[in-house]
């Protein structure tokens, strides 16, 4: 079998989506299998990310696999000034899978041309986090029963937000519109709206929320941060009008449900949790099962 | 008066006369293609007139014949170059470059978070426009353009 990594979404065609998608309906069911069973899983986090570790090795250790590495660089031989490469040759020799998260864009892609184990890309700076895309497909399709034509409003930070342009370009595969609610400084790229252009899809930008969520499928929050403001004055105008409240979603449809990567900070108060249109969580639980049928895909097992 | 019509850099007899580089980017010609690591005799002329680019520059090499693989990789800093394959002080062929569909090893990435510019990898990108030249990043998947174009 030749070897796969997954380092962008894009890696996978959208059968191969759909039946990861399937499999982790399956480990939904019945999350404790011995699949990985004497497989070791090099963990390598060059920069500390809780969440997503939590969430691989929660998965690794359901399936029985082993593991080993590092949770950030400062106590691994990088502070020694060893490259990218030569922990990749070593480690390689260690594991059967390397799970692996670097704060420089295009480290995934470097790393899975060095090894021959595959390798699978937990977030390279501000480029790719495909297993996080991965478990919002697998949100969105579980929620909606489908990922056809739907209306996804994406809110807050679209400029920076690599989790939103990951999940635009990929739900751009199944004919969506889309909704962009962003400050006039954080708006969604260029790029990505001829990238939408080219593939004959709808979008429409606005300034704050207003009745038109009525229409959403899917609302997804992000963060908006103050640092990506390059005037305070401006984020003192905005930080309040990217809140999303409970009082908020009266009109919305039945079948809405509000996802956010988290963590959360204020943009969704917390009145909205207690609403069933609150799925955030659920989400982030989702992970584990999309995560356990990426690591066996990669691993040829069915 | 009349002006005589002389070769301000001389012919040669057998090789490659390439011709329509802009001034600026002579250097970055000679670079790319190795010509300061060849022992073939080289004559070339800069900041010539030229009606089309301003100043171009005019390379000479005698006894060297390129590939086209080879010679398309001027294309990000002379793509309106032509090339005179000489034989014998006549022109035999003429050819013009082409940009590829993938640099390999030229270009350097424009995003400072790009582990190309971290570690010692080759780059590599996809042309995304050959127009207004854009590059994709193999590896940080962000754009280059031809404003930002650095060779390597």
């Amino acid at each position: 079998m030749k070897k796969r990594s997954l380092v962008s979404i894009d890696d996978f065609t959208t059968d191969e989506i759909i039946r990861i998608l399937d499999m982790a309906e399956g480990f939904e069911k019945q999350p404790v299998r011995k699949l990985l069973e004497g497989k070791v899983i090099a963990i390598l986090f060059f920069e500390p990310s809780t969440r997503t570790r939590l969430s691989f090795e929660s998965a690794i250790s359901r399936l029985g696999g082993k593991i080993v590495g590092f949770v950030d660089s400062s106590s691994s031989s990088v502070t020694k000034g060893e490259t990218l490469h030569d922990t990749i040759k070593m480690v390689n020799s260690y594991a059967d899978l390397i799970v692996m998260r670097h704060p420089f864009e295009g480290s995934a892609r470097f790393a899975s041309e060095i090894a021959s184990v595959p390798v699978i890309n937990a977030g390279d700076g501000a480029n790719q986090h495909p297993t996080q895309t991965m478990l919002d497909l697998y949100s969105i399709r579980k929620t909606q029963g489908t990922l056809d034509n739907l209306n996804i409003f994406m809110v807050g930070d679209l400029k920076y937000g690599r989790t939103v342009h990951s999940l635009m370009m990929a739900m751009a595969r199944w004919n969506a519109t889309f909704n962009f609610i962003s400050p006039e400084e954080l708006r969604m790229p260029d790029e990505f709206k001829l990238y939408l252009d080219n593939a004959g899809l709808k979008y429409y930008e606005h300034l704050d929320f207003s009745d038109i969520i009525s229409k959403a499928d899917i609302i997804y929050m992000t963060r908006v941060q103050k640092e990506r403001f390059s005037d305070p004055i401006e984020y003192e105008k905005v930080k309040n009008v990217y809140v999303l409240k409970n009082s908020m979603l009266g009109n919305t449809k039945p079948n809405m449900r509000i996802l956010h990567p988290l963590p959360r900070v204020n943009e969704i108060s917390t009145d909205v949790d207690s609403n069933p249109k609150a799925y955030y969580f659920e989400q982030a639980l989702n992970g584990v099962f999309t995560r356990q049928a990426i690591l066996c895909t990669l691993l040829g097992i069915n | 008066m009349k002006e005589a019509k002389q070769m301000v850099v001389s012919a040669i007899q057998n090789g490659t006369v390439i011709d329509h580089i802009p001034a600026k980017n002579l250097f970055k010609v000679i670079q790319i293609l190795g010509l300061d690591h060849i022992e073939n005799q080289i004559t070339f002329g800069t900041n010539l007139e030229s009606k089309k680019l301003g100043r171009k520059a005019i390379v000479k090499i005698a006894d060297r014949f390129f590939e086209d693989d080879d010679i398309n990789r001027i294309a990000l800093v002379a793509p309106d170059a032509k090339l005179n394959i000489i034989r014998d002080y006549e022109v035999v062929e003429k050819r013009v470059v082409v940009v590829p569909d993938v640099i390999i090893g030229i270009a350097k990435c424009m995003n400072p978070k790009c582990i190309t510019n971290f570690e010692h990898v080759t780059t590599r990108f996809r042309v995304v426009s050959k127009k207004n030249v854009a590059l994709k990043c193999h590896y940080c998947e962000k754009i280059t353009n031809q404003e930002n174009l650095q060779i390597i």
